[in-house]
Order: structure tokens, then C-alpha cells, then sequence
């Protein structure tokens, strides 16, 4: 096909999104940039001084380590968990039960099973959350990591077994390392599934919950009732910045 | 002589296998046991709902206070209730009209934005899986990053459109900026590049027009990935609590994912039948869609 119509199908496949896109999140996300250095009444510049404010502001501060600690903890242990699960699971025929089973919790609104996470989770604090977000998501990581196992050419294990490899090694030498790839996309959807801990955090302990489970969403929420604009928008764009810096990162040293 | 050695050796190989085989289906029955009891104990809050909402005042009364009252102790479950009750559905369903404005938002909601994320993100998907333009990788990065900003990140720049549109307090303010969201798109995509390129060559030879492939190729041949799409936008839009709760300030319009968590204990029974209402539908999709959640966790998992 000619370049020029393959560009012209391209376009109009693409455009209404890409102008839905340009509408509701990119134009208006520069619009918050510009408002991250202007002062929210007088809309004059203020240079670095929103910036200056929330990272000095205490709210944030306990909201950025608490939702790094919850990150911290409970990624690394869904991706582990949930890949040891998977490398049984993987050996074993007819798991659909199982499966089913473990996807399940994917099915439950947060607002349904709050009730009961209030009868466990009085005390509202950190491991709750930890465990509630692997609640969620241990079917959806299990089914990831078994169609990254899945995809390992079998005659590589064959392989490795003529080689006299045993289990064990055949599990260190040569399928973790097919499953390098998988990480990241695991990684990163661990991350994207994260973020929505707030719920069960706000919806088990409302806008100002215990110490330790108060997140970056309450801080967010907080200011924005309480119309703090200028703050809103440093933080916004300071959070993006972060993440799209750890993207980047993340995405070149797993790509090596 | 030789020929019960060899006989004797036969058996010996034979008993062998046996074993070892009689082993490997032990060991995996007794890991599958391991498994499903696990998961039996993932799905047990289902249980505890079902079964509250068939209790009466007093059997949730005695379950629920050390808890509630004193904040100390634990709670004690029967898995049979003493004295099972219908009054709770009765109450839910004849008493209380206000639920069901609650549910039908919710309804409403959830149908227009997998609507229109379907008409936005279907060609959107066909036009990353199709064509080759300078480019598109660019483009391809910045809708995946999009689709990892959290909502506290385009909560306030969502909050500016909003409000210049005067779409704030309707339920254009959820439905709008979650069918532009990007995350279908990838699990359309994940469908689409499932179809071998060869056929729309060959489509094209035919002289079938670039249309026409998109409804009967790619539609046709994607089916998959699209509901994958569905399956995974409506449980996760039956459960949208952020945005409803920063955008709609009238509790009318509120979805019933916002209005369950304000009933208080004291109506636990209630929230019970309540919360089992909204769990219907969202079994209902899972257990006729579960194939193609799985593949839309999949497709997911394929980028780039």
C-alpha cells in the first residue's frame, strides 16, 4: 500500500481517539502544568513555590512513603507469590476450577465485600491493605505468568534435560530466564492494579483513616474538597514525572 | 533360565513405572486439594455475604457487635443461620426505592462507557495492528502511559475539562474521560494482532476495500479481544468509586458501588441483600465470560 494512504487509514482509524485523548487528558494535563507554577487565586507566577509547598507539606509526606511502603511490600510479593503458584499450577492438568477459584475475587465490587473486610480489618492497618490487594490480584498475575510459562519452547527444557540438567537447575538456568519478559508487563500491571488500593483503604477507613494506610489519593482527595488547586497541580504533575521516569528506567533495564 | 530373568526384569521395569506413576497422580491430587482449598478460602467473603443477607436482626446482632460495639474480639460466623429470613430482599426491593434509581445509574453508566469505549478503541486497536506509519511506536508509548496515570494524576486536569464543559454533576463527567481511557485498546489490540497478516493481504488482492476489512477481517476475526475487553471494562466499571465520588455531588446519581459503603452497620442485614444484588450481574458476567477474561488478562500482558 502507497505510505501516504496507509497514513490517511491510520488517521482516521485512530482519530476520534487520539482526539479524546488530546481533549480530556493531554491538553488539560498542560494546562495543569502551566497552573503548577501560577498561585491559585491571582493566577500569578509563582515559580517553584507550589512545588516548594508539597513537598514540605506533612500530608504528602506521609502519603508519598505510605503508598511507596504499600508498593514496596505488596508488589514484590504478588509477583513472587503468584509466580511460585503459577510454576506448579503450570505442571498440573485441568486447572480451570482452580483458576476460577483464584479469579473470583476479580468479580467481588470492592463496595460488597467492605462489609466484610470491616468485620476483619477493624484495626485498619497496613497489612490489611497488603493483604486485601493480593486478594484481588493473585488469580490475574497467575494467569499472566502461566501464558509467559506457556510460551517457553518446550524444546529448550528437552534440551536442558538431554544436558543432564535437574529440575531445580532447569528451573534457575532455563525458565526464569525466558521469563524475563514477563516481568516487566507483570510489573507494570502489578502497579497499574495498585493504585486502585485506595478503595478498599477509603472505603474501610473514609477520607482520614488510620496513619498507616493513608494514601497519596487521600491527600489528592483532601485538597481537592478543600479546592487547594495549586497544590493539586504540582503534586500531579511531580507524581507523573516520577512515574513516567520509573517507566523509562524500568522499561530500559528490562529490555537488556 | 534366561527367560524368567528377562521376565523377572520386565516386571521389575513394569512394577517401576506403576509406581512411579501412581506417585506423580498422588502428588498432583493432593497439590490440586492443596490449591482448592486455598481458593475455597479466597472466595469465602461470597459466603459471608450470602449468608447475612438471609439473617435477621438478632443473628447479625450477636455476630457483629464484639466487633462493631467494642472494637475488640472476633467475629463468629454461623455458615447456617439459625433462623433464615427473606426480610432483608423484602425490604431491599419493596421499601426501598431509592436502590433501585441506584442500580439502574450504575447500569446506565457502565453500558455507555463499554459502548463507547468499544466505538472509540475498536479502530483505534485496528489502526495500531494494521498499519505501519512513522511514528506510531511514539504514539504507542504515550497511550501506554496513559493508561498507567492514576487517577490522582488527571484527577485535577479531569476536574478543569469537566467543568469547562459543564459536564460536571451529570454522568457525562464519568462516562467521558473513561471510554477515552486507554487500557482497551490493548486488549482489543492483543485480538487483533492474533490475525495473521497474510489474510488481509489476501482481502486486499480481492480488492476489498480498507472498510470493509475492518468490519468483516478484522471484526469478524477479533471478536475475541473485543469481549475480552467488555468482560474486563464492566468489572471494572461496576466498581468505579473515585471518579463518581469526586464528579457527582448529587447523591441521586450517584452508582450503587458509592451508595453500599454508607449503609451503616446497624442495617448490616440490609447491606447484606444489598450488596448481593450488585454481586449478580458481576457473577453473571464472570462466570459466562471467564474464558475471555483470562485471554483479556492475556492480551493485557502483550504489549509493544
Amino acid at each position: 500500500m502507497k505510505r501516504f494512504r496507509e497514513l490517511a487509514y491510520f488517521i482516521a482509524f485512530i482519530g476520534v481517539s487520539f482526539m479524546g485523548v488530546l481533549i480530556f487528558v493531554l491538553i488539560p494535563f498542560a494546562d495543569v502544568v502551566r497552573r503548577s507554577f501560577l498561585t491559585v487565586m491571582s493566577g500569578e507566577f509563582a515559580g517553584l513555590n507550589n512545588y516548594k509547598t508539597v513537598i514540605h507539606n506533612q500530608a504528602f509526606r506521609l502519603a508519598v512513603k505510605n503508598t511507596l511502603h504499600f508498593m514496596g511490600v505488596g508488589i514484590p510479593l504478588l509477583v513472587i507469590i503468584s509466580l511460585a503458584a503459577a510454576l506448579v499450577l503450570s505442571k498440573i492438568q485441568d486447572i480451570h476450577v482452580i483458576k476460577s477459584l483464584y479469579l473470583f475475587p476479580m468479580a467481588m465490587p470492592t463496595a460488597t465485600v467492605v462489609i466484610v473486610w470491616r468485620m476483619f480489618f477493624y484495626k485498619q492497618n497496613f497489612e490489611s491493605l497488603v493483604i486485601s490487594y493480593l486478594w484481588k490480584n493473585t488469580g490475574y498475575t497467575i494467569v499472566l505468568w502461566l501464558a509467559g510459562i506457556a510460551a517457553i519452547p518446550n524444546e529448550l527444557i528437552e534440551a536442558s534435560k538431554v544436558d543432564g540438567a535437574n529440575k531445580f537447575q532447569c528451573l534457575i538456568f532455563v525458565k526464569l530466564p525466558c521469563l524475563k519478559g514477563s516481568v516487566y508487563t507483570i510489573v507494570i500491571l502489578s502497579f497499574l492494579n495498585s493504585m486502585k488500593i485506595y478503595r478498599e483503604a477509603y472505603l474501610v477507613g473514609g477520607s482520614y483513616p488510620g496513619k498507616d494506610i493513608y494514601l497519596l489519593q487521600h491527600t489528592f482527595n483532601n485538597w481537592y474538597v478543600n479546592l487547594e488547586f495549586d497544590k493539586m497541580a504540582a503534586a500531579s504533575v511531580l507524581v507523573a514525572v516520577v512515574l513516567f521516569v520509573f517507566i523509562l528506567l524500568f522499561q530500559y533495564y528490562s529490555q537488556q | 533360565m534366561a527367560e524368567i530373568y528377562l521376565n523377572s526384569r520386565g516386571l521389575k521395569l513394569k512394577l517401576r513405572r506403576f509406581l512411579r506413576k501412581f506417585f506423580y497422580t498422588a502428588s498432583e491430587a493432593v497439590t490440586k486439594l492443596i490449591f482448592i482449598a486455598v481458593g475455597i478460602v479466597i472466595c469465602a467473603p461470597v459466603f459471608l455475604v450470602v449468608t447475612g443477607s438471609v439473617m435477621g436482626k438478632g443473628d447479625l446482632y450477636e455476630c457483629l457487635a464484639p466487633v462493631f460495639e467494642h472494637g475488640t474480639g472476633f467475629v463468629s460466623w454461623k455458615l447456617i443461620p439459625q433462623y433464615p429470613t427473606v426480610e432483608n430482599y423484602i425490604r431491599l426491593l419493596f421499601y426501598s426505592p431509592e436502590f433501585f434509581v441506584l442500580f439502574w445509574n450504575s447500569v446506565k453508566i457502565v453500558g455507555l462507557i463499554l459502548l463507547g469505549q468499544m466505538v472509540v478503541g475498536i479502530p483505534a486497536a485496528w489502526a495500531f495492528a494494521t498499519y505501519t506509519v512513522r511514528g506510531k511506536n511514539v504514539l504507542f508509548t504515550i497511550y501506554v502511559v496513559l493508561m498507567l496515570l492514576p487517577f490522582q494524576v488527571t484527577m485535577l486536569s479531569s476536574y478543569l475539562t469537566l467543568d469547562r464543559l459543564s459536564l460536571l454533576d451529570t454522568h457525562w463527567a464519568i462516562i467521558f474521560p473513561a471510554v477515552f481511557n486507554t487500557f482497551p485498546i490493548f486488549v482489543i489490540y492483543g485480538g487483533f494482532r492474533a490475525i495473521p497478516k497474510s489474510l488481509i493481504e489476501a482481502a486486499r488482492i480481492d480488492g476489498a476495500g480498507e472498510i470493509s476489512i475492518f468490519f468483516m477481517v478484522g471484526i469478524g476475526l477479533g471478536k475475541g479481544g473485543i469481549l475480552s475487553a467488555l468482560v474486563l471494562g464492566f468489572l471494572e466499571y461496576w466498581n468505579m468509586i473515585e471518579q463518581p465520588f469526586a464528579f457527582l455531588e448529587n447523591k441521586t446519581l450517584w452508582p450503587l458501588s458509592l451508595y453500599l459503603p454508607e449503609i451503616s452497620w446497624t442495617q448490616a442485614g440490609f447491606a447484606f441483600a444489598a450488596s448481593v444484588v450488585m454481586l449478580i450481574p458481576a457473577v453473571f458476567v464472570f462466570v459466562m465470560g471467564q474464558d475471555y477474561l483470562e485471554q483479556g488478562i492475556i492480551y493485557s500482558g502483550l504489549k509493544g
